[in-house]
């Protein structure tokens, strides 16, 4: 496996654990050097592996941007959608086949300018999909614009004298929207992370694990913040983890304190609970449970 | 002193991050002096003896180029 | 394959087009929709909301068209054969997935009750005027299939056909009512289940390792799949190979954007569906199409009366255009006369088939009402004395 000389014996049938979940024939990836989102494919990874679901069953939803490629990566049914509706897709592809665990993987961006109001809406719904956030802090795909993450005083390439609005907090904003779990994550809190998703595969509601994630090439290095490498330092020095701490009190800023940890972990009934409960309660034995996936058979269109 | 783990290494992938250096908890890792094809530094084992193959590279490297493993019983 | 009589609603029945409408996408086997509100179509998704859940399926009023238009896409790779529903404005917010859509081959139904436009317009009355848009109003290069129903049962029965159209071509397929259309009660006999034929979806039989998701087969289309059967595929918006994989390669681009428009090319042809009358030895052609048929019928009975060798030729879909059908007429008629509540949208079409051969005079409207019989007539006579 190594091309290199070492001093160390690899046995034959060694195999990087992360392979068997990526399209191999996709990889070397498109993302930059010490760019975070591969290290949270790993954990995510990890977190499939350990949550033994059955990836046959796992979805994967991601919109537009350099996490949004996240979806054409994973070695699942992968939906790489328009940017900002990867919750709206996801909601109806949940719906269509409630056996499906239906993740969205994506950007700061793209869940959170464009995409925010289908996030609000959805979290309200209590929506069964699991959204992981890589925030950044920019936009990065497209060269390194102002997110409605990027802290006040950072530069952007749209906000080359310093960004003047203040930024979403937003596992805040997650909780507020009515989202069944919380928590924030750093890349450097590789075995957390991990450990956050697989808690979502067996939480049925809206679950939201925002990760922070450099980007060197635009927004650390137009901010003089260092490459990866040195991101993930400053990660580990200035992240304090307050597992339960009150999101509104967990705001972000350019270079002060990181909180992490899991916020909100509560039960209320998801989506289709709700609906079914009403439509029993209105209709009684009127009621026909949605057989909603299409035919197969020749003869009659139904399941 | 036999290692309980090894870590084996894509290094056409690697693209020098050094997360895999940094964050090893047992220092086995240093960036080495060559060159892949790409010109990045891939990780050099220096202290093999050291592995206890956490893995805790692997669920680092963004490139999927390293992972570690313990050595079966 | 016939449809599930659990959503056919047999019988004789006084509706309008909006609720005929919503019987034809149950009985063609539509169990999921997603919505906005937005007049005059609302109602089509209101009846959807009371009948579904005692047929056996989901309706979600989402937060906006954006959502309606993408939560449908999600809910056909799901399994679900799905559509929604919008007018205008509506329209014009759900282009960029219409354009998803027809590049990620979905098959799935969008119904435009149409109304006075621009912008916020005439919400409650009558236009034309989203033809072109139906065809061209997402950006690039593709193609898409459009019907124009000219009354209640046509909404009822040409939205099972849209259904049939979009899974066997694996495009996205517009409903093109006006509001008159769509406000007009009219009888409507639903058939015996029995009776309706339905395309099945195209799944694919062929296993995991050997299915490619854009692959196409010996009509330009490709087979169908769905999440959680173990395909493992990929569906992205950025141009793909067959794989589903992105591709940057300028032959990758000619090929895929090519085939979108290629395979629907035999409904621009010999599959048109079309309505014609005295045909045979006409002087003058009208098309026409939607509520603007039902004037044009007057007209070319006055016109008629009047020794006009008038014939008719009913757009039943706008899009493909039938091109060919015009383009032979203009070789033996003098005229067409092309009615629409626009300011000339499809006109453009006939000309462009017509090919010089024959004049073509439009009959405008800015919409808002609909064209009194004797502004055809006008134009049908005009057109005669050429």
């Amino acid at each position: 496996m190594s091309e290199m000389e070492c001093l160390m014996e690899i046995p034959e049938d060694a195999m990087n654990p992360v392979e068997p979940f990526l399209r191999m024939d996709r990889i070397p990836h498109i993302w930059c050097a010490g760019c975070g989102i591969g290290t949270t494919v790993n954990c995510f990874t990890r977190a499939l592996l350990n949550s033994k679901a059955n990836l046959d069953k796992v979805a994967i939803v991601s919109g537009i941007g350099c996490t949004g490629r996240v979806a054409g990566y994973a070695r699942l049914d992968s939906f790489h959608t328009t940017h900002g509706r990867a919750i709206p897709f996801a909601t109806g592809l949940k719906l269509a086949n409630p056996e499906l665990q239906v993740v969205v993987y994506s950007g700061d961006g793209d869940l959170f300018a464009i995409g925010g109001n289908h996030f609000i809406h959805a979290a309200r719904r209590n929506m069964d999909l699991k959204v992981v956030c890589v925030n950044n802090m920019i936009y990065a795909m497209t060269g390194g614009q102002t997110a409605p993450t990027t802290p006040g005083h950072a530069t952007t390439s749209t906000a080359p004298y310093g960004v003047s609005e203040p930024a979403f907090n937003l596992v805040s904003l997650a909780e507020a929207a009515g989202a069944t779990y919380v928590a924030r994550w750093t890349t450097f809190h590789v075995m957390q992370l991990a450990r956050s998703m697989e808690e979502v595969f067996n939480k049925k509601g809206f679950c939201f694990i925002e990760v922070l994630s450099p980007c060197p090439t635009l927004y650390q290095r137009r901010n003089k913040m260092g490459d990866g490498l040195e991101t993930m330092k400053y990660y580990k020095k200035a992240s304090k983890i307050r597992n339960g701490a009150p999101t509104s009190e967990c705001g972000l800023t350019k270079d002060g304190e990181i909180v992490v940890g899991k916020f909100v972990d509560r039960d209320r009934p998801d989506y289709l609970a709700l609906m079914r409960t009403q439509m029993v309660e209105t209709l009684g034995d009127r009621y026909a449970e949605p057989e909603i996936a299409c035919c197969e058979t020749e003869e009659v269109c139904s399941r | 002193m036999a290692a309980k783990g090894y870590v084996a290494i894509t290094v056409e992938r690697c693209k020098g991050c050094a997360f895999c250096v940094e964050f090893c908890p047992t220092k086995v890792l240093q960036l080495s002096t060559a060159f892949n094809s790409k010109g990045y530094h891939p990780p050099n084992v220096v202290a093999p003896e050291k592995c206890s193959g956490c893995d805790l590279c692997g669920m680092y490297c963004p490139d999927f180029a390293i992972f570690g493993a313990r050595y079966a019983r | 394959m016939h449809a599930d009589p659990k959503g056919v609603l047999t019988g004789v029945h006084f509706l309008d087009g909006d609720h005929a409408c919503c019987e034809g996408t149950l009985a063609a086997g539509a169990r999921f929709s997603a919505g906005y509100p937005i007049t005059p179509s609302t109602e089509v998704v209101e009846r959807f909301a009371l009948r579904i859940p005692t047929v056996g399926g989901i309706f979600i009023q989402m937060e906006d068209e954006l959502a309606a238009s993408i939560a449908i896409q999600g809910a056909v790779w799901g399994g679900a054969k799905a559509f929604t529903v919008t007018s205008g404005p509506g329209y014009s917010l759900m282009m960029e997935h219409i354009g998803y859509a027809a590049m990620t081959e979905t098959p799935c139904v969008f119904v435009n009750v149409q109304r006075g436009g621009p912008s916020t317009g005439l919400p409650t009355l009558p236009a034309q005027a989203d033809m072109m848009q139906a065809r061209w109003g997402s950006h690039g290069d593709y193609g898409i299939i459009a019907l124009c129903p000219n009354s209640p049962q046509e909404c009822f029965n040409l939205t099972i056909t849209a259904f049939n159209l979009a899974e066997e071509f694996r495009v996205p397929v517009m409903m093109m009512l006006d509001e008159c259309v769509g406000h007009m009660t009219e009888k409507v006999t639903i058939p015996a289940a029995e009776k309706i034929e339905i395309t099945p979806r195209r799944f694919t039989k062929q296993p995991a390792s050997e299915y490619r998701p854009f692959k196409p087969t010996e009509d330009l289309v490709p087979e169908m799949v769905q999440a959680g059967d173990g395909y493992r595929f990929h569906v992205t918006g950025l141009t793909h190979d067959e794989r589903g994989y992105p591709s940057m390669n300028v032959e990758v681009q000619d090929s895929l954007v090519r085939r979108l428009q290629e395979k629907l090319k035999p409904l621009a042809n010999g599959r048109a569906l079309f309505e014609a009358e005295d045909l045979e030895g006409a002087e003058v052609v009208v098309v026409s199409y939607g509520i603007t048929s039902r004037v044009a019928q007057r007209a070319l009975q006055m016109a008629r009366e009047r020794g006009i060798r008038a014939g008719k030729f009913r757009l039943i879909q706008a899009w493909p255009f039938p091109e060919q059908h015009i383009r032979d007429l203009a070789a033996r008629v003098n005229a067409f006369v092309v009615p629409e509540l626009n300011l000339g949208q499809m006109v453009h079409e006939v000309e462009r088939a017509a090919g010089g051969q024959a004049k073509v005079i439009p009959v405008s409207h800015a919409g808002g009402g609909v064209h009194q019989p004797e502004a055809i007539l006008k134009a049908i006579v005009e057109a005669a004395a050429l």
